[in-house]
């Protein structure tokens, strides 16, 4: 997993998106509309590709895409 | 580990009854239009029948177990077990299948009682009555399985109010030696108890004035302790990971792929974490029915109200090998591998 595909995912994901916008120290909750549902739907993105569990406190905690992809890859490990 | 099998018993019927009364989650005004549109495209319920107050589970039930017997032509003497399955019964007390033995003429020579299961309360359903009627020789039994969640549900909760619908169903079993088996595969998890409840409901914490004080739990979501709470991200995060394995355990003990399943008629509890379900177990959309466009979320009822409204016709007439799987509310969840041959399968009811 890199951070290249990570971004590549929530792009297609999330069809909103400008593609190339995001960055790994975006914030993510400034990058788009983020909401319960954007939430769920990411949440269900990186348990379909990569198997990890995502929960409400790691959103909270987290700030930048790059916070985000550091707790995935931790869990894939 | 709750994993078996269970022979001997026949599902002879099937029916189903939802309220008349249609709600189009485009017109839920709590939300800007924008969000509903998203909300419906991603949850995936577009529509739901909502039953006016006073109308309870016990209500849908009797109508579909009216319509079931009146079509399999049972006698209503014969009948000798009914299990009522349900969260939102009509009473605390006493159980609403007794009070149904009654209203649909069975006889008191009857057994009856209510089990306490939500989205997975059908396929509990299934193995309870299969094991009743195996242990004790008994010959017919109806299974009610239902639920009117949305009597429950906050108006000004916008995280669950649109996903909801209402409904009850009938299944008839009897005890028939030829029967092919069902192969069940049962699970539990009460630490997550609290993360689909109706906090103030019990007597854990008997309801009293300041219960029905609305309490703000974030944009858009306001409750009481009488109301259902509902912890989205931990129930996905739940099913997701803990349905696909359950199945594929299913499937194995049994030396079975999804290729030898004709139809995987699951719980609608959600688009978003049905279609994560449905991608992780590697099942093909077209073996993978929804209804939840149509009716929402129906809680237990919700696998038969899929097979009636999508797969009528080839429940009727065709045998079939279906994989049913319940789970949510407990956490409770639970999976079967059934045949079905020249079943009845009764027509929507509405009221």
């Amino acid at each position: 997993m890199n951070i290249e595909k990570f971004i590549q995912d929530i792009e297609t994901e999330f069809e909103d998106l400008t593609p190339g916008a995001l960055k790994p120290e975006s914030i993510f909750r400034d990058a788009f509309d983020w909401n319960s549902v954007n939430a769920l739907i990411f949440i269900a993105l990186v348990n379909t590709e990569y198997n990890v569990v995502i929960t409400a406190d790691d959103l909270r905690k987290s700030k930048t895409v790059n916070d985000l992809f550091v707790i995935i890859q931790e869990r894939i490990k | 580990m709750a994993l078996f099998s269970s022979h001997n018993v026949r599902i002879k019927g099937i029916s189903a009854c939802v309220p008349k009364n249609e709600y189009d989650n485009m017109n839920y005004r709590w939300i800007p239009a924008k969000e509903r549109q998203q909300l419906i495209k991603t949850v995936g319920v577009a529509k739901r029948r909502i039953a006016e107050k006073g109308v309870t589970t016990g209500d849908l039930c009797f109508h579909a177990a009216e319509k079931l017997i009146q079509d399999i032509g049972w006698k209503k003497d014969e009948i000798d077990i009914l299990i009522f399955i349900a969260q939102a019964r009509d009473y605390h007390l006493p159980a609403t299948g007794i009070i149904l033995q009654h209203r649909l003429g069975l006889s008191t020579k009857c057994m009856t009682f209510d089990v306490g299961l939500g989205c997975s309360g059908y396929v509990y359903g299934l193995s309870i009555v299969s094991g009743l009627l195996n242990s004790f020789g008994l010959k017919k039994a109806l299974l009610l399985v239902g639920d009117v969640s949305t009597s429950s549900v906050s108006y000004r909760d916008k995280s669950i109010y649109t996903l909801f619908g209402d409904a009850g169903t009938a299944t008839a079993l009897e005890l028939d030696a030829t029967a092919p088996p069902m192969h069940f595969n049962l699970q539990t998890d009460g630490k997550e108890f609290d993360a689909i409840y109706i906090p103030h409901s019990g007597t854990r914490r008997i309801a009293d004035r300041t219960s029905h004080n609305l309490r703000n739990f974030g944009p858009g979501i306001e409750r009481n302790m009488i109301h259902l709470a509902l912890d989205g991200v931990r129930v996905f995060n739940f099913a997701t990971m803990e349905v696909p394995p359950n199945v594929n355990e299913l499937l194995a003990s049994q030396q079975k792929t999804v290729d030898d399943i004709d139809y995987f008629v699951f719980h609608q509890a959600n688009l978003l974490m049905n279609e994560v379900i449905r991608k992780k177990i590697k099942i093909p959309k077209e073996k993978y029915p929804y209804s939840i466009q149509d009716f929402g979320n129906t809680s237990s009822a919700s696998i038969l109200i899929t097979l009636i409204t999508q797969l009528r016709e080839q429940v009727s007439s065709e045998h079939l090998t279906l994989l049913l799987s319940g789970f949510g509310v407990g956490l409770s969840w639970g999976s079967v591998i059934l045949e079905t041959k020249d079943i009845m399968c009764s027509e929507l009811v509405e009221v």
